[in-house]
């Protein structure tokens, strides 16, 4: 296989694990305007469940479904009984969920050691695919089909159901949905569980070819940042316009030059705030 | 102000002075009062920023860090003098956030936030994967301490001190006076209005952008001294952690009072090599700290003690 046929590949099943965590992201920015840096400590908690939970029952479905489950209750939880009691100021949100990053953190560390853990991979997507004449894992190919299938439902129940019109609504007048009638507490508690589980999820699918170690909490939340930002708020095809670009981005550059590879990220971060602030695919800025 | 709050500062570290000079105090509690000083000028310059100016920033260690960095590489350049050194972290960390300035005072609010976090980011992750200049993870260690000029060295722990104690003292008044100048007092309009001041004739955005390189430039050399006290810089130095602490410290002692976060902090500090070391779960504590200090501590716990207790109406 080419050399760029490989990284094209690597860049489109890397940006589909990124729209997975970054979708809540933009959910809990978008919708609820609530700035979450522990976005990240979901990503991790959820590839360190899973992979417990995989080297106790060695059952794959029930891996996953232990992840998003235990981070769903996780992320109600929080949003219930602390961020909640914040409000809207953006600096005692921040600083409330770098709180629950450094204790997650360490809890993780306390229960699961420093050293990289890595999840197997299920034993019905080894192996690899033809891909022109050579072959790549099967397991990332899946994971792009998982992306672009989720990216197609979560449009849709945007676009088209009456809880995505709750959501557009709400993002666009808060109060006015408040008026309507709509409990918005609930609704933003079902939001930011729903953001949280996909990120486990996505620690869940991608602990099997990023790994888990400690420290992947803030290198996952500061990539979703980087694609809310680019991406735009409250949009899936943005997010996942987003996700694609920053993925390509980094795995070119990583693979072109590795030492300052991460400028290249941010060039492209200069470059959107410059150009466009409210992001690609933004209609309005968080300000 | 509270006038004697300063003072009574002031009185204390004398004490600690003659304490250190006199060998009555340990060199471990020498060096904990150092780096209590040292993050107190880091977060009074951020107190310049989010008290004063209501601009929330989530990468302020960048600045600190960054100091430290260009510093220690002049150093391995066998420059010893303190002065061109913290000249040239001044410099180094000034020119950083007029670049960062430019880019993300484009924003406000939570925007301004999560952009100066992911801007504070680069320099972190540059100095862990441009090994070759930055030393990786490891840092630059083995960094000498500075001398004086005129043949003073300052390698003992009291000398080392005395210095950066006039130094955060001298830093501290200057950053109260800016605070107090026309130039503070405009950045007051800003963060309560920011289109009434505009409407007023102000230019908002070269006020902000002036007031973050002023944060910026005593941020790189309060990194400088802390690099070269510990002898170590090394990118926790640039960390988002090192940022968020210095947000965290900001609120704990008051945002917009620069002696109450400066108390914050030092204190702190202190609860972090004093009971944070007899314990594996320091972290989690400051994580508890944190989501203390804002749950039942959002206006800061030394607000009281810095300000005056009672208004005088005239």
């Amino acid at each position: 296989m080419s050399f760029w046929t490989s990284q094209l590949l690597n860049a489109l099943s890397f940006g589909a694990l990124l729209f997975l965590v970054s979708a809540g992201l933009s959910l809990i920015l978008g919708l609820m305007r609530i700035v979450s840096v522990a976005h990240g400590s979901f990503y991790m908690l959820g590839a360190y469940i899973a992979l417990a939970t995989l080297t106790a029952s060695h059952s794959y479905p029930l891996a996953i479904v232990a992840a998003i489950l235990t981070m769903l209750v996780l992320g109600a939880l929080l949003q219930r009984t602390l961020i909640e009691r914040v409000g809207s100021d953006p600096l005692r949100q921040v600083l409330l969920t770098f709180g629950f990053l450094l204790v997650v953190g360490d809890a993780a560390l306390a229960m699961w050691s420093g050293s990289p853990a890595i999840i197997p991979v299920p034993p019905f997507l080894a192996g690899s695919v033809a891909v022109g004449s050579a072959h790549y894992p099967l397991y990332r190919i899946a994971v792009i089909f998982l992306g672009l299938g989720l990216a197609f439902v979560l449009d849709r129940v945007q676009t088209g159901t009456h809880l995505g019109a709750l959501v557009r609504a709400g993002a666009d007048d808060l109060e006015m949905l408040s008026c309507m009638g709509v409990n918005v507490r609930r609704l933003f508690v079902w939001v930011f569980a729903f953001g949280t589980a996909l990120a486990g999820f996505g620690g869940a699918v991608g602990g099997v070819f990023l790994g888990v170690y400690p420290g992947v909490d803030l290198e996952i939340g500061f990539l979703g940042f980087v694609v809310v930002i680019v991406g735009g708020l409250g949009s899936i095809r943005g997010t996942l316009a987003a996700s694609l670009i920053v993925a390509l981005i980094d795995t070119l550059s990583k693979s072109l030059f590795p030492e300052i590879s991460l400028f290249a990220i941010f060039l492209l971060l200069i470059v959107v705030i410059a150009i466009r602030p409210t992001g690609l695919f933004g209609r309005r800025s968080l300000a | 102000m509270n006038r004697r709050a300063p003072l009574i500062v002031c009185m204390f570290l004398a004490l600690m002075l003659v304490g250190a000079w006199s060998g009555l105090l340990a060199s471990f509690y020498v060096g904990l009062l150092t780096q209590a000083l040292l993050t107190a000028l880091f977060v009074m310059s951020l107190d310049l920023l989010v008290g004063y100016t209501g601009l929330d920033s989530l990468g302020h260690a960048a600045f600190f860090g960054f100091g430290g960095y260009t510093a220690a590489l002049l150093s391995t350049h066998g420059v010893t003098n303190v002065f061109p050194l913290l000249l040239a972290s001044a410099a180094g960390s000034g020119i950083l956030g007029m670049l960062f300035g430019a880019v993300a005072l484009r924003a406000s609010g939570a925007y301004f936030l999560i952009i100066s976090m992911a801007l504070g980011y680069l320099p972190w992750a540059l100095a862990i994967r441009w090994r070759s200049v930055t030393g990786g993870s490891d840092g630059l260690p083995g960094l000498m301490r500075p001398d004086l000029g005129f043949g003073i060295a300052l390698n003992s722990d009291a000398a080392y001190f005395t210095f950066v104690t006039v130094f955060v003292i001298v830093c501290g008044i200057a950053l109260a006076a800016i605070g107090r100048s026309s130039f503070g007092q405009a950045l007051r309009g800003i963060k309560d209005s920011p289109s009434r001041m505009a409407a007023l004739g102000y230019n908002v955005w070269l006020h902000k952008y002036v007031c973050f390189i002023i944060a910026a430039v005593f941020a790189g050399m309060a990194g400088m001294l802390t690099g070269f006290y510990t002898g170590l810089v090394s990118p926790d130095d640039l960390s988002v952690s090192q940022s968020a602490f210095g947000l965290m410290a900001v609120i704990l002692g008051g945002a917009g009072t620069l002696l109450g976060p400066a108390i914050g902090a030092a204190t702190i500090i202190v609860i972090h090599f004093t009971v944070g070391s007899m314990t594996p779960y320091w972290n989690s504590m400051l994580g508890c700290i944190y989501i203390l200090v804002v749950l039942f501590a959002p206006r800061g716990i030394f607000r009281r003690f810095v300000l005056a207790r009672k208004v005088k109406t005239v």
